[in-house]
C-alpha cells in the first residue's frame, strides 16, 4: 500500500496532487464532482482585496496541446471570500491553498492578514505571474527585487507557510527564485501560463479579447520540467509545486522526478472534472511499478544522465 | 477543449470551433450513449474515467437528465441537446460543423462511444400554471425548443413558435417543428423560405395575437438580444438560452461570462438560461431594453 502523502513546508497533504489556481474555481463549484477532502488540496482562484470584473470576452481560445486564457482575475475579493466559498472549503475539509493577487506588495500584505489564521487555509500562495493584468509592472516575478519586495511585506504579516508562484517568462528564473526564498518564501510554485497570443486568420483578429493571454496545458510541460529541474538544482531542500499540462499519473510523476514535491493540475481540470482524483490514482500505480513507497522518494530514483 | 486528444487525456473531443461562422450544414444526429458517457449522463459522481466535450446545454443541477429544459447551445458553440427518446436510451445532439471537434464528431459511426459530461446548467423554467407560451429558434438554436415544446404541452399551455435562419437549408427540420405547438411561423434571411426577415418581424404581431405570458428562446446572441427587447416592449416574461465559449463547463474556467445583475455571471452554472431582462445587453454591444411601464 502505496502512502501518496506527502510534507509540503510543514504541511501535511493527503496526496502529492493539488488543484492549480483559477482552475478548479473557488472549489465550491467541484464539490459534486470530486470530494474535496480526499484530495491533496485545493489552490484558490486569486483573490484581491476588492472584487474584479476580469476581462471581456471571449476569454479562452483553443491553441495546439492546450489552450490561451485571459480571464482577468475574476474575482469577488477577499471579504466575500472567507464569508461564501473559504467557509464552505474548511467546513468540507479541503486542505486549501488561498491564492493572493494584489497591484502592491503593501495589498499583498493586507491580504495575507486577513486570511491568517483563517480555519482551512492551510498555505498561500501569492500570484505573482498572472499574465493577464493591465500594466506589466504588476507581474512582480519578472523582476527578482520586486517580487523579494512582495514576499517580505507578506511574512511579516501572516504565519501560515508562503508560496510565491512565478513565471518562466524570465531569462535567469533561478535569479527570481533565490530572490523570493532569500525574502522569505517557503517554497514555489512553478510555472505560470506563459504569455501567448492567436490570431484567427479569417477574421484578422486576436483569438482574445484581451489581445494576449496566458498559455497553459500539455503545451507547456516540457517548459514547468525544465523550470522545476533548474530551481531544483540551484535551491535543494526548497519545496516546489510542479504546475503546468499536468493530465496524467505519469505527467505528476515527471515533475515530481526532477524535484518537485508536489504537483498541481490546471487546464486538466476542464476536460476531466475528476483530473485532481485520476492524476493521484494513476501516481500511485506508477510508484507501484517504480517500487517507490513514497513520492518524496521520486527525485532520489531520478538519472540525470541519459 | 482541443480537438481530438490534443490534451492527452481525453479520447474523444472537445468542442471549441474557430469560427462562429460556419459553412457546412447542420447535421442531426442520434449518438447512443454506452459506457463511459452513459455513466457521466447520471451523475457527476460517476466512475468513468475520462471526461471530454460537455454538452454544457443541459437541463436541471447534474444528477439525473430531465427532459424538461435544455440549454441548447450553452455547450460549446455548436451544440444543441435536441430530444430524447429515453425508452431507447438514447438522446439526440444538433450541432454545426465549425472546426476539428465537431468534424471529428461528424465522421463518428453507429456505436462509437462518445465521451459526455451533463447535464449542467440551469434549464428553461416551465411556467407554474397552464400558460401562452412563444418559443423562438435561430438556427440550430432550435433543437432544443422540440424538447420544451414537448413539455409545455404536456402541461397544458399553448405553444406557438417562431424558427429561423439565414437560408431554407439552414432550417432545422421544418417539418417536425411544425408538429411543435399551435402555430409554426418560419423565417429566413433570405427569404428562401417562410417569411423574408428575423425572427423578430412576426414576434409582436404574435405575442398580442395570443396573449402569451412567456417567451422561450434560443439562438445566436444578437437573435436573443432582440427578442429579448421585442419581450420586454410588450411586458412578457422571456428566457433565453445563451451561447458562450466555454473551456471546463462546470463553472471552473471563468469562460463563459455575462454580465448579468452588476457582475459577471458563469453562463454554465448560472445559465445557460437566463431571464432576458436581467442581462445588461448595452455591455454586450446591443440596444438597452425599453421594459413597458
Amino acid at each position: 500500500m502505496t502512502d501518496l502523502s506527502v510534507d509540503l513546508c510543514g504541511v501535511r497533504l493527503r496526496t502529492p496532487v493539488l488543484a492549480a489556481s483559477g482552475c478548479f474555481g473557488f472549489g465550491r463549484e467541484m464539490a459534486g464532482w470530486v470530494d474535496l477532502a480526499a484530495i491533496g488540496g485545493i489552490v484558490t482562484k486569486s483573490v484581491s482585496l476588492e472584487p474584479r470584473r476580469g476581462r471581456p470576452t471571449p476569454r479562452v481560445a483553443e491553441t495546439p496541446s492546450g489552450m490561451l486564457n485571459a480571464i482577468g482575475l475574476q474575482n469577488p475579493g477577499v471579504e466575500a471570500f472567507c464569508a461564501g466559498d473559504l467557509r464552505f472549503l474548511a467546513d468540507a475539509g479541503a486542505t486549501v491553498v488561498a491564492s493572493l493577487v494584489g497591484r502592491t506588495p503593501g495589498e499583498f500584505g493586507q491580504l495575507a492578514a486577513r486570511l491568517d489564521g483563517q480555519p482551512g487555509v492551510a498555505l498561500v500562495e501569492l500570484n505573482l505571474s498572472c499574465p493577464n493584468v493591465e500594466h506589466r509592472g504588476e507581474v512582480f516575478a519578472t523582476d527578482p527585487a520586486a517580487a523579494a519586495e512582495v514576499v517580505r511585506a507578506v511574512k511579516r504579516a501572516t504565519s501560515t507557510p508562503v508560496l510565491a508562484k512565478l513565471t518562466a517568462d524570465v531569462t535567469d528564473l533561478v535569479a527570481v527564485a533565490r530572490a523570493v526564498v532569500d525574502a522569505g518564501a517557503d517554497g514555489l510554485t512553478l510555472i505560470n501560463t506563459l504569455l501567448g497570443m492567436a490570431v484567427d486568420v479569417g477574421r484578422r483578429r486576436p483569438r482574445l479579447a484581451a489581445v494576449t493571454g496566458g498559455l497553459s496545458g500539455p503545451a507547456i510541460r516540457p517548459v514547468a520540467v525544465r523550470c522545476v529541474w533548474q530551481v531544483a538544482q540551484a535551491l535543494p531542500g526548497v519545496p516546489i509545486v510542479g504546475t503546468g499540462g499536468v493530465v496524467t499519473g505519469e505527467d505528476a510523476a515527471e515533475l515530481l522526478l526532477v524535484g518537485a514535491t508536489a504537483v498541481a493540475v490546471g487546464t486538466g481540470s476542464f476536460i476531466n472534472p475528476r483530473a485532481v482524483v485520476e492524476v493521484a490514482d494513476g501516481l500511485e500505480r506508477y510508484l507501484d511499478a517504480q517500487g517507490a513507497g513514497s513520492p518524496a522518494e521520486l527525485p532520489a530514483m531520478f538519472k540525470a544522465e541519459r | 477543449m482541443a480537438s481530438a486528444s490534443s490534451l492527452g487525456a481525453a479520447p474523444s473531443s472537445r468542442l471549441v470551433p474557430s469560427a462562429r461562422a460556419a459553412q457546412s450544414r447542420a447535421r442531426l444526429v442520434t449518438l447512443l450513449l454506452a459506457g463511459a458517457a452513459r455513466r457521466r449522463a447520471t451523475g457527476p459522481a460517476g466512475t468513468s474515467s475520462r471526461a471530454a466535450g460537455s454538452a454544457a446545454g443541459g437541463s436541471g443541477g447534474p444528477p439525473g437528465w430531465s427532459p424538461g429544459g435544455s440549454g441548447g447551445s450553452g455547450g460549446p458553440p455548436g451544440w444543441s441537446p435536441g430530444g430524447s427518446g429515453a425508452a431507447l436510451g438514447t438522446f439526440e445532439i444538433v450541432f454545426d460543423v465549425v472546426g476539428a471537434g465537431t468534424r471529428a464528431l461528424a465522421g463518428l459511426r453507429p456505436h462509437d462511444v462518445v465521451d459526455a459530461l451533463g447535464p449542467l446548467g440551469r434549464a428553461f423554467d416551465p411556467p407554474q400554471a397552464p400558460a401562452g407560451c412563444v418559443l423562438v429558434g435561430g438556427g440550430y438554436g432550435t433543437a432544443p425548443l422540440f424538447f420544451l415544446a414537448t413539455e409545455l404541452r404536456a402541461r397544458g399551455c399553448r405553444v406557438d413558435v417562431v424558427v429561423g435562419a439565414a437560408t431554407a437549408g439552414r432550417l432545422l427540420d421544418a417539418v417536425a417543428a411544425e408538429r411543435l405547438g399551435h402555430s409554426l411561423t418560419v423565417t429566413t434571411d433570405d427569404g428562401s423560405a417562410g417569411r423574408r426577415g428575423l425572427v423578430t418581424d412576426p414576434l409582436p404581431e404574435l405575442l398580442a395575437g395570443t396573449g402569451a405570458e412567456r417567451v422561450y428562446a434560443c439562438g445566436p446572441m444578437p437573435m436573443l438580444a432582440a427578442v429579448s427587447r421585442v419581450a420586454a416592449a410588450a411586458g412578457v416574461a422571456c428566457q433565453v438560452a445563451v451561447e458562450e465559449q466555454m473551456a471546463c463547463g462546470t463553472g471552473i474556467c471563468f469562460s463563459c461570462v455575462l454580465p448579468v445583475g452588476g457582475r459577471m455571471a458563469r453562463s454554465c452554472l448560472e445559465g445557460p438560461v437566463f431571464d432576458g431582462t436581467a442581462i445588461a445587453w448595452a455591455e454586450l454591444g446591443y440596444p438597452e431594453l425599453e421594459p413597458t411601464a
